[in-house]
Parts: structure tokens; sequence; C-alpha cells
């Protein structure tokens, strides 16, 4: 058996670093189909997970893939997929299975511009409203968005930490650009990362309920092969997991499963602000258009703008607060994504009509670059 | 009612009640649906094959075989439309010491399934897969499936079938499964016989089990529940060893029924041990 922590300094992609962060986290499974730009994650795992003790599996498409994770799940294994657009969308049945079951895993989408095949190796951020109400019916779902390889790298522990914390998938909405591009990536000693395991069930095994939760929400999970018996349905169950068709149960089960969400925002949401002190005009981005951002952020400060930046690290839930109450001090916000408009969206719903807010956005094959971010800036405000 | 009777009537349960989900009955399947009697032969070959029943697992897609996960006794999983197979691979592979019972039904494992079913088949993930075929989709109100024979009445093909049938067997074998059978609902100790060697074998092993669904699919085709039954009595015909290909569905030659296929080959896990964690 090797490490499953390659404590060092390495010059490593994205998506190799998504894989170590993987392996850190104490990932033992992986099930994936290959599709450009997150191929290397999956070729990088095929290599490593046998040498720490864990299996890969090559399955027959992405729908496969996505329901060998859940299973394994069940089996006690920390699990994941990686995939991209036409990928993510075929994985959208299963992981609604995930969500209505609550079984933790990890599925990162190395974003590439659509629809469809679209533009297979050139990057976007197309995906953000699929990752959100991509799976049918209404859930609240976890998503994170990694600007650098280093935090593909813990973005990934933080990812399968929440998954198990919060018995749910948890997205990782990278792109290809993040994924693709190769940078110094720091590994910390084993003993440095802190990972969360599931919460186990105590007490007399005949008295188990599967989905009674504990005090943050949150029901204890059993493995299969531990003698609990226990039922697992995508049908609309009470908390002992029994198929219940009624909408007094539906009601229930969604109170659990957005409720475990939704009551523990504090702990789930990060953010970062750059320059925001005293400034009058906010970027808001993610991911890759999040660096960009950044430089924007200089040079507009260079020309004498009062810019700042807020780089939202966690996507889903949406980090309301933190844009509220910049709202109501700043002049204006600029939110800066590789598509025509989606997490601008939800920063209107959130600024309100009080304070200006645009979209600098475009839709997919390049970065936003600074100056074009900062020229937009200038016509704005 | 006096204490040693009532006494006398708790050990007189059946014996195949720790196996059932007794809160859960009663269950979904119409009067006169098979599911329910290849359902008890499963029972029966899990509790006659001695393997401890922590260690067993069921998984089922959706329709009416779907529905068998959710009265068995045991960890049990009610999947995706189509997705029990692949789901069970992971379960499989992430703790190779459970046995896995993927029971589901023709629409489920071979139409919108099928391509994960030729999968495992050919890595030879070692499962047993149980597929009630009652030539139709029982559960949606009777529509055509990829089993029903050439002509027969469905609601989405009420001028006939124009299309051709799969017969599962000999996919299951052309795709790598290691056991192959074929039953129908009379035939429950033969069913019980096949899946208890399925569980205890190592490999992909398949198991079809040919059912009457007289609501649906018996109604249109002038066809009662005896009549099936009278059916897989007068025109069945066992041929053990007999080739898949040559295992027609066809009620004027006669319907093949027996142990087809029974061989080893390394399983999926077996070979990723001894390629992949060599060094």
């Amino acid at each position: 058996m090797k490490a499953s922590v390659l404590t060092g300094q390495h010059y490593i992609s994205g998506d190799v670093a998504c894989a170590e962060g993987a392996l850190a986290a104490g990932c033992r499974f992986f099930a994936g189909y290959p599709i450009t730009p997150a191929t290397e994650i999956a070729e990088h795992v095929a290599k490593r997970l046998p040498e720490v003790g864990g299996t890969f599996i090559q399955m027959e498409d992405e729908i496969a893939a996505m329901a060998a994770v859940l299973g394994a799940s069940w089996a006690g294994k920390k699990s994941m997929t990686a995939t991209s657009g036409p990928g993510f969308s075929l994985m959208m049945e299963n992981i609604g299975l995930g969500i209505c079951t609550e079984t933790p895993c990890v599925v990162v989408n190395v974003q590439r511009t659509g629809p469809s095949t679209g533009l297979p190796t050139m990057g976007a951020q197309g995906d953000m409203m699929q990752a959100r109400w991509g799976a049918h019916g209404h859930y609240e779902i976890i998503a994170l968005a990694p600007s650098s390889p280093q935090e593909m790298f813990y973005l990934t522990i933080t990812a399968f930490n929440l998954s198990e914390t919060y018995r749910l998938p948890v997205l990782i909405m990278s792109d290809e650009i993040v994924g693709h591009m190769s940078e110094r990536v720091t590994i910390p000693p084993f003993k440095e990362i802190s990972t969360s395991s599931r919460p186990r069930p105590k007490g007399r095994k005949d008295r188990f309920k599967l989905y009674k939760p504990g005090p943050n929400g949150v029901a204890p999970m059993p493995s299969v092969g531990e003698g609990f018996r226990i039922h697992v349905t995508g049908l609309t169950h009470d908390e002992k997991g029994y198929p219940v068709l009624t909408a007094e149960t539906q009601e229930e089960m969604m109170a659990r499963i957005t409720g475990k969400i939704r009551k523990n925002l504090g702990d789930i949401i990060q953010t970062e602000g750059y320059r925001l002190d005293d400034a009058e005009v906010v970027l808001i981005s993610y991911g890759v258009s999040a660096r960009t951002s950044l430089a924007a952020v200089d040079l507009a400060r260079k020309h004498g703008v009062k810019a700042g930046l807020l780089r939202l690290i966690t996507i889903w839930p949406f980090p309301e607060d933190p844009i509220r109450r910049l709202a109501e001090r700043v002049k204006g916000f600029m939110t800066v994504e590789i598509n025509m408009g989606q997490i601008h969206l939800e920063v209107q719903r959130c600024v309100g009509r009080k304070t200006p807010a645009v979209l600098v956005g475009h839709p997919g094959g390049a970065i936003i670059s600074p100056d074009h971010v900062y020229e937009a800036l200038k016509e704005a405000f | 009612m006096t204490e040693k009777r009532s006494k006398a009537k708790e050990r007189s349960g059946h014996p195949l009640d720790d196996l059932l989900r007794e809160d859960r009955i009663p269950h979904i399947w119409c009067p006169g649906c098979g599911i329910g009697t290849a359902f008890s032969s499963c029972l029966k070959a899990i509790r006659s094959s001695g393997v401890e029943p922590k260690n067993v697992v069921m998984v089922s897609g959706i329709g009416c075989s779907g529905r068998a996960a959710g009265y068995v006794n045991l960890d049990s999983f009610h999947t995706t439309h189509g997705r029990a197979i692949p789901f069970a691979t992971g379960l499989k592979l992430a703790n190779p010491v459970l046995h896995v019972i993927v029971f589901s039904g023709d629409g489920d494992l071979f139409a919108i399934g099928g391509n994960h079913l030729i999968h495992a088949a050919r890595r030879n993930v070692d499962m047993t897969v149980i597929c009630v075929n009652n030539f139709n989709y029982g559960m949606t109100g009777g529509q055509v499936a990829a089993t029903t024979p050439k002509s027969a009445r469905t609601t989405t093909t009420p001028f006939g079938n124009p299309e051709t049938p799969f017969s599962l067997p000999h996919i299951a074998y052309a795709s790598g499964a290691t056991y192959v059978a074929r039953w129908t609902i009379l035939h429950t100790r033969e069913i019980a016989k096949s899946v208890e060697e399925a569980l205890l074998k190592k490999g992909f092993s398949f198991i079809e089990v040919l059912s009457p669904c007289p609501v649906n699919y018996g109604r249109r085709n002038r066809e009662s529940s005896l009549e099936t039954l009278k059916i897989y009595q007068d025109k069945t015909i066992i041929k053990n060893g007999a080739h898949p290909s040559s295992v027609d569905i066809d009620p004027e030659k006669g319907i093949i029924l027996g142990k087809f296929i029974d061989v080893d080959r390394p399983t999926c896990k077996e070979m990723y041990d001894k390629i992949c964690r060599s060094e």
C-alpha cells in the first residue's frame, strides 16, 4: 500500500489535485466515464486508488457511474465521480436518488461549453443552474467552486466532509481552465488534514429508524451488511425508510432533506473578500472568473476606482447574507461569470432594486479577461 | 384464544416470515400475478443457501417486480428505473463480502437498463440477477416491452406488436453471464434451486422467470392467469444445457426452460485484484 496523502510540493493540474484531494479525504471508490475535460481525474484515480486499497471502475455510461457511486456509498465507502456537462446531464437522475435517499458522495463537474456537445475542450460556467435544479423535484444541494489547482485539492476534501456530515451528494463545480491549468499545489501532512465521516447509528438495531434526524437535522447512517436490515427507496418515505405515498409524508421528508441544509448555512457557506473594506463597486465571481476578476480589481484600483471582489466559494446554498450586507453600503455590483447570466440572477435577487447590478458574461470558450472586466466596470459605474 | 393456542399459532408462522417485512404487507401485486411466487422462491433460496442474511442485499429498479426490495426483510434498495445493476455493482465492488441479488422486471432490466445488464455480465460482476418477465410494462398499465411477443396487443401496440422480442437468456449468455437459467412461476422448486446455485456461485448469474400479468397483458391477449399457467404446464420443455441461442419462447413449438449455462470465469473483482493490485 502506498500513502494516500502525498505530502509535499507538487506541480500538478487542477484535475490531478482534485483526485489527490479525494484520496486525502478518504475516498476509496470512484466510478466514472471518460469525458473531456474531466478525464484526467479518472485516469489519476485509476492508478492511485488500487495503491491505497480502493477501487476504480469505468462504467458503461455516466448514469451507471452515478448509480455505482451511490451503491458504494451505502456499502460504507466514501465515493465519487467526475464528469463534464453531457455526463452531468446523465447523472442528474441518480443525483436525485442520492438527494432523496440522503447518500453521501461527491460529484465533480469540470465544466465545458454547452449546450449539448458544445465546445468540449473549452471552459465555461454554464452548468451552475443545472447544479442547483438539474434533478427533478425541489431540494437543497451543496455546490463548491474552486479557483485554482490548490483549491481543487482542498475543496475536494471540504466536499467530502460536507457530504458525510449532511448526507447528500456534494457538487464541485470546476471548469476546464482550472481543471487543466497546472500550478504549485501544497499537500499538507496527513495529520493536518481534517476529515469527517457520516454520523453512525447507536442503540438497538431492531428499533433503528433510517431517517430519524440527529441534533443537526441529519440522520445516522448504517452500512449494508451491518445487520440493520434497512430499506432505501427513491419513493417518498417515512423515517423508517418505508414508502408512504401521501402529501403529509412528502412534507415531512422534504422538511428533513431541505431543513438539514437551511439550518446549517453558517457551517456550509464560505466566501472570500478582496479589498472590500472601502469598496464602492463589488465584483461577484467564482471559479476561474474570480481569478480574472481579482486582477480586474487591482487594475481598477490603479485607476482610482474603489473596486472589491466577493469570491463565492460555496455557490449552493447561495451566500445571500454577505451580498445583502454589501448591498446596504456599496454603489453597485457586477457579476462575472462564463455564461449569459445564471448566478447573476441570484445576485439580482439578493441585491434588490436599491443598488444596480450588471453582468459581465459571455457564452463560453474563453476566460473573461481582466481588461474586459475593467472596461465593463468603467462603462457601468 | 388461550395462551397455549396463541403460542402454537406463533410457532406455526411461515418459515420465511423472518425474511419478509410483514409491516409492509399487503403487497401491491394483483391477483393472478406471478411476481410473488418468484419472490417467495427467491426467499426460499436465500434461506436454503445458508448465507448469513445480514450479508444478503436485494436491489430492485422500478416496476411491479421492482417492488420486491420493499418487501424483503434484508438490506434492500429500490433504486431508479433500469439502474439496479450499476447500483448493485457499486455495492458489490465496495464490499465484496455481500451477496447481491438484483430482483426486477423485463422492462427495467432489458429496455431502460439493458446497457447495464450486458456490461455487468461482460465484467462478470458477482451478482444474481432475477428477471421476472411478464412480457409487458405492468406498473404503468400494460405497454409494449422489449419482451412482448410479435403481434401481441398492449396499450401502445393497439394493432398488435410489430417488433421482435429479445431472448433474455441469449443476451445474458452472449454478454458473458456464467450462469443462465429460465423457469416459469409454475417451477417454484427449480427457481429456488437456481437462485440458490446462483447465490453460491461466483460470477454473474441470470435467471429469467416467466410470469403471467393477467390484469394488463393477459386481458388484452385473451389469456387468463390460469390459461397462462396451462401454457406453462403443457407447452414448456425442460432442456438443461440447451444452447441459449436456441431457447425461444414459442407457444406453438414450445417454451424451452432449464439451466442453460453454468461455467466458471474469473469475476470482475478477482481480475481487478490480480491485475490492478499486483504491485
